[in-house]
């Protein structure tokens, strides 16, 4: 029986904001966070004084690597001048805001802050695909990336090992990336906001007009088959598996819960927090599963006293398609090896009975990777104050959203729920 | 000679002596490929080398069309993917391995659970050699 943890006293989320994700030439890292720290301010019904912000943690994965430039909790503490107050950054891979989330609230819990500012920020596309992957790859386990291993490759590995052992196959990955393409143009901050069938149509718009001849698919999956249109990168994992090379930046902002109504009558209080770590592909003790996802898990469900049928909806980690499908297992949305029928009945859709990635997930709202873990949590802000416009999730009496955050081949994985009250 | 050290160096350097080698646990037994220099299962820390005879099953595996530099300076590209894969070893323990002679291009012919041998590659010469762990089919 393990230990059921407990906050030292609660704590609540106030304001949140997030930047537009995508590839931006001619924006840094600091253009990002301010864009998502201005409209945190802006969010916080009551108003906040930048001088009652007592610490920064901010989560931050390879701005060393791909703009040779580290240590960025000071130069945001700077950019938005809350320094000589302390700044913290935080790196978990591509869990890395997550865990900017989790030390500030552990530090509001503690007593020891009252506010507390959690960011995260990337800036990835400045680089080439090829430096890309390399600097990705370093948070690989090394016996993975010496064979040859990239990300997509452990993940389309993890495919294979499950398509054997439970009967799916890459069609019912193809519904995992319809749906993130049909959320994410709901979804005004996306990098992409094209459902599949705008794409269908604008290929063969785009070949009728300079008189070639038009490409003829039945529907999206006869397009996802194409290898002309949807090329493979690691067996099964083909290129609209893959999320994509994003900037961005994401911010909130959390307070001790006796003093949330002072800055909204409508906090979000932290209920779940769970953290786990994990092992390489080799030493995993099933290729079907993260054991550090269900370390998380365990956590986040017994400190919150909540079980996975609690959790209304949810942003999991969708680096690859195959990522979400593992992820709703672990979770213990549906039964190992039940994850993939479940996706094909829609029970994941937007309108769906367990509505997964609403914000288009890691594949279409983008993945700037140190800032994902607190934009997962700004969708579930979103979605549970009833701001989500024409993606709220209908479901009546929406509460309680979580967020799932993964590093690495799973070296790093979170679970966070929040819950209005 | 002294013992080598339960590393990721000595599995290296057995690697290019054509030795698949993990380590035992004296006290509990459990086995540990690459080697591990502490047993995770009951804690002691006193381990043994033990060789494996290079035989097992593919547990997972993936053809990459998108490799890093250095398999793109061995000629792997879109046209001409590479296979690396997760091998079961006969004795337990899992390994991550290069997968040879497989048509890398037709993914749908590799198949979990197809039984392999290790084989070695050596590449690079002097302060650069490297030999990676591979396995074809048998």
């Amino acid at each position: 029986m393990s230990k059921r943890r407990k906050l030292g006293r609660g704590v609540a989320v106030v304001g949140a904001g997030m930047s537009q994700f995508g590839m931006f030439k001619d924006r840094n890292s600091k253009d990002l966070f301010v864009e998502a720290y201005r409209e945190m301010m802006g969010s916080v019904d009551k108003g906040v004084d930048p001088n009652d912000i007592d610490a920064l943690y901010l989560g931050n994965f390879t701005n060393d690597f791909f703009m040779h430039q580290s240590h960025w909790g000071p130069i945001i503490s700077d950019l938005i001048g809350i320094s000589p107050r302390p700044a913290t950054r935080t790196e978990g891979a591509c869990a890395s805001s997550a865990l900017a989330f989790r030390e500030g609230v552990f530090a509001v819990a503690s007593g020891f802050y009252d506010v507390v500012l959690v960011g995260g920020v990337e800036e990835m596309s400045k680089r080439s695909t090829s430096e890309v992957a390399e600097g990705l790859a370093l948070a690989t386990v090394p016996y993975e990336g010496t064979v040859g291993f990239t990300f997509p490759g452990v993940f389309g590995a993890l495919a294979t090992a499950y398509f054997a052992k439970y009967g799916a196959t890459r069609e019912h990955l193809m519904n995992i990336t319809i749906k993130s393409h049909n959320n994410a143009p709901l979804n005004p901050k996306a990098q992409f906001k094209q459902t599949i069938k705008d794409l269908i149509r604008a290929k063969i718009a785009s070949a009728e007009k300079k008189g070639q001849p038009a490409p003829q698919w039945k529907d999206e999956k006869d397009f996802l088959r194409d290898p002309k249109a949807n090329p493979p990168v690691a067996w099964p994992m083909h290129l609209y598996d893959c999320c994509p090379i994003s900037d961005g930046a994401a911010c909130m902002l959390l307070v001790a819960e006796e003093i949330a109504t002072n800055f909204t009558d409508i906090p979000l209080h932290v209920v779940g927090i769970g953290q786990g770590s994990g092992k390489g592909l080799h030493a995993a003790a099933d290729l079907t599963s993260f054991e550090a996802t269900k370390m998380a898990a365990q956590e986040a469900y017994g400190m919150s006293g909540l079980t996975p049928g609690d959790i209304q909806f949810a942003e999991v980690h969708d680096c690859f398609s195959m990522a979400e499908l593992l992820h709703i297992e672990d979770l213990g949305f549906f039964k190992p090896g039940e994850g993939y029928k479940a996706v094909e009945e829609g029970q994941t859709l937007l309108d769906g009975p367990k509505p997964i990635n609403t914000s288009g997930g890691l594949k279409c709202k983008g993945h700037p990777v140190g800032a994902t873990g607190i934009a997962q949590l700004y969708e579930v802000w979103r979605q549970l104050r009833q701001e989500a416009g024409p993606r709220q999730v209908p479901i009546k009496d929406l509460r309680i959203g979580a967020a799932h955050n993964l590093g690495g081949t799973g070296g790093t994985c979170t679970l966070t729920i929040l819950e209005r009250r | 000679m002294a013992e080598r050290p339960f590393s990721d160096i000595s599995y290296e350097r057995y690697l290019g002596e054509e030795k698949l080698m993990g380590s035992r646990c004296k006290k509990c037994g459990a086995l540990y490929v690459p080697p591990r220099p502490l047993c995770v299962k009951c804690y002691n820390g006193d381990m043994e080398w033990a060789e494996m005879k290079g035989r097992g099953k593919l547990a997972a595996f993936t053809c990459i069309a998108v490799g890093p530099a250095f398999m793109i300076e061995e000629g792997y590209d879109r046209n001409n993917p590479y296979c690396v894969g997760v091998v079961e070893l006969d004795e337990g323990p899992r390994v991550d391995a290069r997968i040879e002679e497989v048509d890398a291009k037709n993914p749908e012919t590799i198949r979990v659970g197809m039984p392999l041998t290790v084989k070695y590659l050596h590449r690079g010469e002097g302060e650069g050699a490297h030999t990676y762990v591979a396995f074809t089919p048998r």
